[in-house]
């Protein structure tokens, strides 16, 4: 079972209560600012006339908990990627390597760490649904079970023909995401990304890192046998020089 | 023990690079301050948007590739028995090691939280390739140091151990070889991640390749470099006889990669950005003309690779496209989805500079007190070498 939230850009009325709501339930310090930072985990804004938010996207197959060095990063059994300051050394592999740019970094600060929307994960564990759906005075995002969120959104494009691009934001985006998307226009004009290949990134370094113990042994073994015979030609040039 | 220290320091007089030495190194307090108390953006031109810059792309990246000399000479002469470059192994090792060296210092620098960087050991994440490149920095810098060890000891009188040290040369060879060919392609793998990121000139799924035969190839130039640096600054003379050999391989090498990035450029059908000439393309071009298809094209001929200064400029060539091909993957690949050009700020450059002059530092030091180069260890040749330009350097070869 996975938890996911539905988004509707049609319905957002851009009131920004999910972005202050959000501020406080995480304890993050300042004003919401206008883009999403270390302090500020998700906003929403208006972009061609489209109301959007942006959150970390909760990907199925996170790329981020993938590329982590030390684990920090990890998807929970609920649905929520969430992150763990103790661990995270600071490499800022996960914001290099996200598709969706979500990580951010306390650049300011002497003892840095990251900084991401993280489901509300306390509060999903407890059955309870995000603080930015709570809040939400119109619906714009729901919370609930992916699965339920994927039927509910079919539901809202068939029952309103022409209101929505026929399309879900996150169904197979990256390998799919917890969080997904409707809107009236393409994806591309509400500044959503919409080259991701279907296929999970993690997937092209486990492709690689899975071979490398049998790499290891078989390279080690050629390395060892080319200098086997290499050596032995040498004894052999030795031996007949000092037979002669 | 020899009579060690010379009368060294009394004929010392600080030089035009002793002073950009001190001037570096003081600047390079000064920012380490300001890093370690205001963080990374009050050094930095780093941001949310471009998260790497040129600690990672230069420092990390070149640091690591151009240690790649000292796996590919140590491979010919243990493992290749071409017993003939054994004068060239310990310079080629030397560097290997300050590379690495260089690596983790800066990674003290660009690491958030760099007191955690042991964190690898314990915290383990076999899916990411961060903890792979972690792991093989962590046991290739050790192996190094093994292999590094008996030109120390030597020097201090250790025979014995020294000599129990060179007796498992060639399975710490092996496992160097191994190390390094996992970690040089591992730093092409960090980039796998970011397909819809990494501009396509460059990306593709061969990286761990590409990196790995480009550093063979750099790492090969660097040796040809650095014996010739080391020339000029010691007034000793360019052993062409075991150079010149090094430069068939590079051509082969950088020849052969040369020719699958066109051939990935052409599948990903990239070859409009280079055709229309535009950011990338360019850069592409100038890495790609400059730095593979020159010295490829030059260190074909044998009368030009026999000539001591197109050797070193061809080798100069093969080294600078390594660095401009580093620097492209990881920062101007990724400016445009990043959506924003990124230069260093002046205290990032400043860091660089500094690592790179105490690297050179390192190595004219213990070139001055180890027995690294060969000729320097025997009375001085016949012929004679130039006058020294560096202090000092005349008492070592009159040593012994």
């Amino acid at each position: 079972m996975t938890v996911g939230l539905l988004f509707d850009s049609t319905r957002c009325i851009a009131c920004g209560a999910c972005a202050q709501a959000c501020k406080d339930q995480n304890h993050l310090p300042g004003e919401v600012e206008d883009h999403t930072t270390a302090y500020t985990w998700t906003t929403v804004g208006e972009v061609n006339g489209h109301n959007v938010r942006k959150l970390c996207m909760h990907c199925l197959e996170p790329t981020c908990a993938s590329v982590c060095p030390v684990g920090a990063l990890h998807k929970t059994p609920e649905g929520p990627v969430v992150y763990d300051a103790e661990k995270c050394m600071g490499c800022r592999y996960c914001m290099m390597a996200c598709p969706f740019e979500v990580p951010k970094y306390q650049w300011d600060r002497p003892i840095p760490v990251v900084g991401k929307c993280i489901m509300c994960y306390p509060k999903v564990q407890k059955g309870e649904p995000t603080a930015c759906a709570e809040v939400c005075p119109v619906q714009a995002t729901v919370f609930g079970q992916r699965k339920d969120l994927i039927l509910d959104a079919g539901e809202r494009i068939r029952n309103n023909p022409g209101k929505y691009t026929n399309a879900v934001y996150g169904l197979r985006e990256a390998g799919g995401t917890g969080v997904l998307m409707l809107a009236s226009a393409q994806f591309g004009e509400l500044g959503l990304k919409t080259n991701l290949p279907d296929d999970p990134p993690p997937m092209r370094t486990w492709q690689v890192l899975s071979k490398m113990p049998d790499f290891v042994a078989v390279w080690g073994a050629s390395l060892y046998a080319v200098h086997w015979i290499t050596a032995r030609r040498d004894d052999v040039a030795k031996a007949e020089g000092s037979e002669r | 023990m020899n009579q060690s220290k010379p009368n060294t320091f009394e004929r010392f007089r600080p030089g035009f690079w002793t002073v950009l030495c001190g001037i570096l190194f003081v600047a390079l307090l000064v920012i380490s301050y300001l890093r370690y108390t205001r963080g990374l953006g009050a050094v930095s031109n780093l941001s949310d948007r471009f998260p790497w810059g040129i600690w990672i792309g230069f420092d990390l990246l070149c640091g690591v590739g151009l240690a790649a000399g000292a796996f590919t000479v140590t491979a010919a002469i243990h493992i290749f028995n071409l017993k003939k470059f054994e004068p060239i192994a310990r310079p080629t090792i030397l560097t290997g090691y300050l590379g690495y060296i260089f690596v983790v210092f800066a990674l003290l620098f660009d690491l958030g939280q760099p007191w955690r960087i042991w964190h690898a050991i314990i915290y383990w994440n076999p899916h990411s390739v961060m903890f792979e490149v972690a792991w093989c920095v962590m046991l290739y810098t050790s192996v190094l140091s093994l292999e590094f060890s008996p030109i120390v000891l030597e020097r201090f009188g250790f025979n014995r151990l020294a000599h129990a040290i060179h007796s498992l040369i060639t399975p710490l060879v092996i496992v160097g070889v191994i190390l390094s060919t996992l970690h040089q392609s591992s730093l092409g793998s960090v980039y796998l991640i970011v397909p819809s990121k990494l501009h396509p000139l460059w990306y593709s799924q061969l990286l761990p390749l590409f990196f790995y035969l480009s550093a063979i190839g750099a790492g090969l130039g660097m040796v040809v470099l650095e014996s010739y640096l080391s020339g000029r600054a010691f007034g000793r003379h360019l052993e062409m006889d075991l150079l010149v050999p090094l430069a068939r391989p590079m051509v082969a090498v950088l020849g052969i990669y040369g020719l699958m990035r066109l051939q990935v450029i052409f599948h990903n059908g990239a070859f409009a950005d280079v055709l229309h000439f535009t950011y990338e393309g360019r850069m592409f071009l100038l890495e790609f003309v400059v730095g593979v298809l020159a010295p490829v094209a030059m260190l074909s001929f044998r009368k030009v690779r026999t000539n001591p200064r197109w050797l070193v400029l061809g080798s100069f060539l093969a080294v600078m496209g390594f660095v401009m091909n580093r620097l492209n993957v990881s920062l101007t690949g990724m400016e445009r989805a990043a959506g924003m050009r990124y230069l260093p700020s002046f205290m990032e450059i400043t860091v660089s500079v500094a690592f790179v002059a105490t690297a050179m530092a390192l190595f004219a030091l213990a070139v001055r007190f180890l027995p690294i180069f060969p000729d320097m260890r025997r009375p001085a040749p016949a012929h004679g070498p130039r006058p020294s330009r560096l202090p000092g350097l005349v008492i070592a070869e009159e040593e012994e």
